[in-house]
């Protein structure tokens, strides 16, 4: 089973995904035989995925990120289904990133993004949690001298059937711990699910209502000091000096430190001390030669690539030059898609505590074993003298997976200061100036029709930024990055949903110095509004209904086109909309979920739009808990339309303009559509949920408002052309 | 040194008086559930109640709040009951990450003091805090539950 072993020197701490499956099965194949594994306050842990208390609280452990989309609540609905326990009495826990690399990475993959968190590790978890099951009971059987197979489970009560004896969880688990772990269980058919597909009600709100959930930015640790940082403010530029002097007799002021070579931080008593101190700093920059870059130096380098001979190609069939040189219709477009910064709600923080012999990270991260290989290389232990402990995050939405440039940070502080606890918080000034963007991109799109208006062949031309050639260079494929094409593959958890005669989706790479990230939904947001918005182009350069024209190009497509149909039979498509309304329909392949949404919007004097109403639809295979999906599919609309209207990051002599909200603004109440959710989960697969529906929001509210105004408007944000959202 | 009065208990706090009252509730007073989200009172994440009344602590000097009643949410439960802002909240499930509920919570509760039953428009009018995960429709389910209640 076992096909790589994670590197674990400090420098390289790179853990492929192909070894995610196998690190779990060799996890759960632990033979623990007699030595009894013990959670802290002594329970036994009957396998890495199940502890129990003698009072029948069952701990869960969990090893993705809860970060605000359900996680943690689905996950342990997936291990509980199969340990048959009793619901009320489940508890969760994180394991910490050390105690996975000694156990072998006993939980799996750590990371949360790409919407894996469920897809990726159903599996895995639910046989954690019926091995657990089969030890409990087989341990029962033992104590009462029968075979396991005359006993069953439910509700953490174990029955003798033929005897009606009975036990607990609690009283068996001791017993349990110490019995050699079955091979591979057989889960439950999805038909004798009880748990799995229930709305059960998240396990960890109530904290989050009267200010007890402690967040990363609210730890607090014995001795703790408080560091406020300024990055240069043009990536790749270095500090040239600073006057420390001038603030070191303010108030509180303990430390003014270098971080690496390119920021400075003030340690203080308390943070606002710090903060207020480092704003009097004085500091000098050398900038470098990104200080010469521009949004409208970026743009152009982009719009070359849209006719460069030079391109990856994704997905191609036919002969689209033929075919657009014998069209006896084409039509043309270019689109634009901005930088955009995650901007959670909790800027980026984290507290680190360094001796020579050991350093802690306490962090707010989508990624614990990421966080911990940031740990290991900015302190210079082994990985048997660190630890990272995961704090709950006010959001991720990417940010806080692939980059731990913050860990680093609050490490080389901590390194200073020996033996002192050191917290490290941006101000949202330093979030929105050091974000890892959302990539910028343009795309030419190119479409050929024959003379019965059919269409006959398209060229898609994306040029732009590559996130995986600035993260994950390794990932690359001969050069090309496959995820720039995320809902145009041919196949594959993102695919294209028509079928065209002459094909050609290319991207012409073209990389700046602004560091691009995972923006919740990353590629496919600008993919699903080039091509969405763009079939609606064709479709009425055709003359023809955008829904009946993409229909025709579906039938190979099954999948996605019943999403499509259900939002547009849903919002009645093709009957009247109350007057003044208009609709728009997109739909993508997204993170394995198909997924549609029809918009409808009214538009007040040309410029003023309002969404009354958003129709989605979303076929993620199974769905574990519906109610937080629909509460994902509203929340991810939040996010991309604040996208779509408000925010764009823009370059201005190498660093980014907008530093706050008030410059980067997020959609508010006032502004949210009413969204109704269909969630058509048709089983045999699993799809994500917390990024899929995110990409289609905004090219269904782009295809209403041309609908309603007659102007396609193809860069964003639309605050751009003084449309804002009412 | 400045003395305020929070969750019902005066207390001394030794700060400069142009520290925003943010700041004092978290790193003096040590109560964290209130939020650092902007700085600049465009986000809500801060909001706490002086004298009933929601303001944005982010950007209030301590010297403002003193002598006022200030509520955070640590102090919003009566006794240790949820508020019925609070229950409705725990009822619709409305947070996501959680981190501007605090904020999002104490405007609500102070717009249900001042408007017992408000209407759509003037939930739009006065709940302008900002929500990253987008709970917004439960957020308006739930203001209208807490209404009723």
């Amino acid at each position: 089973m076992i096909t790589r072993t994670p590197k674990l020197n400090r420098r390289s701490f790179v853990i492929g995904s192909a070894a995610a499956g196998a690190g779990l099965a060799l996890g759960l194949k632990i033979p623990f035989g007699a030595s009894v594994v013990r959670a802290q306050d002594g329970s036994p842990e009957v396998n890495a995925w199940v502890v129990i208390r003698p009072d029948d609280t069952v701990v869960i452990r969990i090893a993705r990120s809860e970060m605000g989309q359900g996680t943690l609540t689905g996950l342990a609905q997936m291990v509980a289904e199969e340990l048959e326990c009793d619901w009320s009495k489940v508890k969760t826990e994180y394991p910490t990133p050390g105690q996975s690399v000694k156990r072998k990475r006993a939980w799996g993959d750590f990371s949360t993004g790409g919407s894996r968190g469920i897809r990726d590790s159903h599996q895995y978890v639910r046989e954690g949690g019926a091995t657990a099951r089969i030890m409990l009971i087989q341990a029962a059987a033992n104590a009462w001298n029968v075979p396991a197979s005359e006993c069953s489970a439910s509700n953490s009560v174990i029955t003798h059937k033929p005897s009606g004896r009975k036990t607990t969880y609690g009283k068996v688990a001791e017993a349990a711990a110490k019995l050699t772990q079955p091979e591979k269980p057989t889960l439950k058919d999805p038909t004798e699910w009880k748990l799995i597909g229930k709305s059960v009600k998240r396990l960890d709100t109530i904290d989050k209502l009267t200010g007890k959930q402690v967040y990363g930015f609210d730890l607090k640790l014995p001795g703790m000091l408080n560091a406020s940082i300024k990055d240069c403010p043009v990536f790749g530029g270095k500090v040239k000096s600073y006057e420390a002097a001038k603030v070191t007799g303010m108030p509180g002021v303990r430390h003014v430190v270098k971080v690496g070579d390119s920021a400075v931080a003030v340690v203080a008593d308390t943070w606002w001390q710090a903060k207020t101190a480092l704003d009097a700093l004085p500091i000098v920059w050398d900038e470098g030669e990104n200080a010469k870059v521009s949004s409208a130096s970026i743009a152009a380098m982009l719009k070359e690539g849209l006719d460069a001979d030079q391109a990856f190609v994704a997905n191609q069939n036919g002969d689209v030059k033929a075919a657009i040189a014998g069209a006896a219709k084409k039509i043309e477009a270019v689109y634009a898609y901005p930088f955009q910064n995650h901007a959670p709600m909790e800027p980026m923080n984290a507290t680190a505590k360094y001796t020579p012999d050991r350093c802690e990270v306490w962090v707010p991260t989508q990624n614990g074993e990421a966080a911990f290989a940031a740990t290991l290389a900015a302190s210079g232990l082994p990985a048997d003298k660190c630890e990272v402990y995961k704090i709950n995050l006010g959001g991720g939405f990417g940010r806080r997976g692939a980059f731990h440039d913050y860990v680093t940070q609050a490490v080389l502080i901590a390194k200073q200061m020996p033996g002192t606890p050191v917290k490290l918080l941006w101000t949202r000034e330093e979030d929105m100036q050091h974000g890892r963007y959302h990539p910028v991109m343009q795309c030419k799109l190119v479409g050929a029709f024959d003379a019965g208006n059919n269409l006959t062949g398209l060229h898609m031309r994306l040029s732009g930024q590559s996130i995986l050639t600035a993260v994950r260079p390794e990932a690359l494929q001969q050069g090309k990055d496959p995820l720039v094409f995320q809902g145009l593959n041919p196949g594959g958890d993102f695919a294209f949903g028509y079928s065209v005669p002459n094909l050609l989706i290319d991207h012409a790479m073209r990389n700046t110095h602004v560091p691009p990230g995972f923006w919740r939904g990353v590629n496919i947001n600008q993919n699903a509004i080039f091509l969405e918005c763009f079939m609606d182009e064709m479709a009425h350069a055709a003359g023809q209904d955008p829904l009946e024209f993409r229909r025709k190009l579906m039938s190979k497509h099954p999948k996605h086109l019943a999403v499509l149909n259900a939002v547009a039979d849903r919002a009645g498509w093709g009957k009247p909309a109350p007057r003044g309304v208009y609709r728009g329909l997109a739909h993508m392949h997204s993170f394995a979920s198909y997924v549609a949404a029809c918009a409808e919007i009214s538009v007040k004097d040309g410029d003023k739009v309002k969404i009354h109403r958003i129709v989605a639809a979303t076929d993620c295979g199974y769905a574990v808990n519906p109610a937080q999906i629909e509460r994902q599919i509203a929340g991810s609309f939040v996010y991309g339309l604040s996208g779509l209207f408000m925010e764009e990051c823009t370059v201005k002599d190498g660093y980014i303009e907008q530093t706050n909200f008030n410059t980067y603004d997020s959609m508010r109440i006032a502004q949210m559509p009413k969204v109704e959710s269909i969630i058509m989960a048709s089983g045999g697969f699993w799809g994500g949920v917390g990024e899929p529906t995110i990409c289609v929001a905004a090219p269904a509210v782009l295809n209403a408002f041309f609908a309603a105004t007659g102007k396609r408007i193809r860069t964003f944000p639309l605050k751009n052309h003084g449309i804002t959202l009412v | 040194m400045a003395r305020l009065t929070i969750n019902g208990k005066t207390l001394e706090v030794n700060v400069n008086p142009s520290t925003p009252l943010l700041w004092a509730i978290r790193e003096q007073v040590g109560l964290t559930g209130t939020k650092y989200g902007c700085g600049i009172a465009q986000c809500g994440a801060c909001t706490v109640h002086l004298d009933g009344a929601a303001v944005r602590s982010c950007v209030l000097p301590v010297a403002a709040a003193e002598g006022k009643k200030i509520t955070t949410i640590e102090g919003l439960a009566n006794g240790g009951a949820l508020n019925k802002v609070q229950k409705a909240w725990l009822d619709h499930e409305v947070p996501q990450c959680g981190y501007c509920q605090s904020g999002m919570i104490m405007a609500v509760a102070a717009l249900l003091k001042e408007k017992p039953k408000p209407t759509d428009a003037e939930i739009d009018a006065r709940i302008t805090n900002i929500c990253r995960c987008g709970t917004f429709q439960q957020v308006r389910e739930a203001i209208h539950a807490a209404a009723k209640a």
